[in-house]
């Protein structure tokens, strides 16, 4: 293991009802989130490849995690998303490093297909900060109901030499889908688009 | 009495490596399990709510259960306890002491008898107001390795007229616990104090 982790959070948020109606099956989203030593905190660094490498390891770790915490095998899962928070040593880049690179291979082969770019957002920020991992359809991003996003926050983490790293994945959309657009059944899967 | 209706449950569990000491042989875990339920009193006073304790009871132990289930399954491995609720804005405080008897009669049932009371905090608060759950040892009140506290919040909750309750559990003292006190391997066992 590459990464130097402090800590595993894993979260599942079941949605049962909305606006008094029942959601039947409840709509279900689970990230996990790992914290991690920021190898590069305090000094500028040109080469950050050791992030990369970390980034491929949390990408299979994180994706396992959270597709355990779901209950379900990882080609069940319909909607993914990514996101880091760098502490305040750290810089934006090192976030980059982790997530685009090399992270998405290893989510895709849990996940059996991911045909869409996975969604991402990335900040720097003090212990607590807030992430809204974005969330898209794995296999057609432009899947309307299944735009959604998905906060977490740990309340120790990052500190300043730190890194959190999250991957988020669910087995449904949002809990009341109704503003049209293309549905899930609609998906061609050819261009990870439609 | 009304019936619990509950809109979204959410669990969460930390693992815990290291805090920049050695690394654990076995991590600390802590699980949270969280329900948003629909707050049958909000918007005036009522003056007798008792009777929801007794609704609130299976609730109480599915969610006991539940946390036990993500921590492996063995009762055996849970060591620290604490509940929690958050009254929405049309609720008063009283509403969240309703959870008391079923949260902590719940806990004790599941783990086989834990003698010590159940930590506890509640606050009245808007969505995304963040608790502090207060943790102690199942056994004995005064273990000091075992004071802790676990952070927990849900971005869209509680809304005016719900109640968010929260249980949590952990496995063991904190991770790099050495300021001294009564041990867990000195425990009596007799008054659920020490």
């Amino acid at each position: 293991m590459k990464a130097k982790i402090r800590k595993i959070v894993t979260l599942v948020e079941e949605t049962q009802r909305e606006m008094d109606r029942e959601i039947s099956p409840p709509t279900r989203r689970a990230a996990a989130i790992a914290v991690i030593d920021n190898p590069f905190a305090g000094t500028y660094f040109e080469d950050l490849s050791e992030l990369m490498a970390i980034g491929e390891e949390l990408g299979e770790l994180l994706t396992v995690r959270a597709v355990t915490a779901l209950g379900i095998a990882g080609p069940s899962a319909e909607s993914y998303g990514k996101a880091a928070a760098v502490g305040e040593d750290g810089e934006l880049e090192h976030a980059a490093a982790i997530l685009h690179p090399k992270l998405g291979t290893p989510v895709r082969r849990v996940l059996g297909k991911g045909a869409a770019l996975i969604p991402s957002s990335k900040k720097r920020g003090g212990m607590g900060v807030v992430l809204d991992i974005p969330l898209g359809h794995k296999d057609a991003a432009f899947v309307r109901s299944h735009f959604d996003g998905m906060e977490v926050r740990i309340n120790d983490a990052p500190r300043a030499n730190e890194i959190m790293v999250a991957i988020a994945v669910t087995d449904s959309g949002r809990p009341l889908p109704r503003v049209g657009g293309l549905t899930k059944e609609q998906i061609k899967g050819e261009d990870g688009l439609r | 009495m009304p019936e619990v209706v509950i809109r979204k449950r959410v669990v969460c569990v930390e693992e815990i490596f290291h805090e920049g000491g050695p690394v654990a042989e076995k991590p600390l875990r802590r699980a949270a399990t969280i329900a948003v339920i629909r707050n049958p009193f909000a918007g005036a006073y009522v003056a007798s709510i008792e009777g929801f304790m007794e609704e609130l009871k299976p609730l109480g132990l599915e969610m006991a259960r539940q946390l036990v289930a993500v921590l492996g399954g063995d009762a055996k491995v849970v060591e620290g306890y604490g509940k929690g609720a958050i009254v929405g804005s049309a609720g008063e405080l009283e509403h969240g002491a309703l959870w008391h008897v079923p949260g902590g009669y719940a806990m004790r049932e599941v783990l086989g008898g834990a003698k010590a009371i159940v930590a506890s905090s509640k606050k009245v608060g808007g969505p995304g107001t963040r608790l502090d759950v207060p943790i102690t040892h199942i056994n004995a009140s005064y273990v000091r390795s075992h004071f802790d506290s676990m952070e927990v919040g849900v971005n869209d909750a509680p809304r005016a007229d719900e109640l968010l309750l929260v249980l949590v559990m952990t496995t063991g003292a904190r991770v790099h616990a050495r300021v001294g006190g009564l041990k867990a391997s000195e425990i009596k066992g007799e008054d659920g104090l020490r």
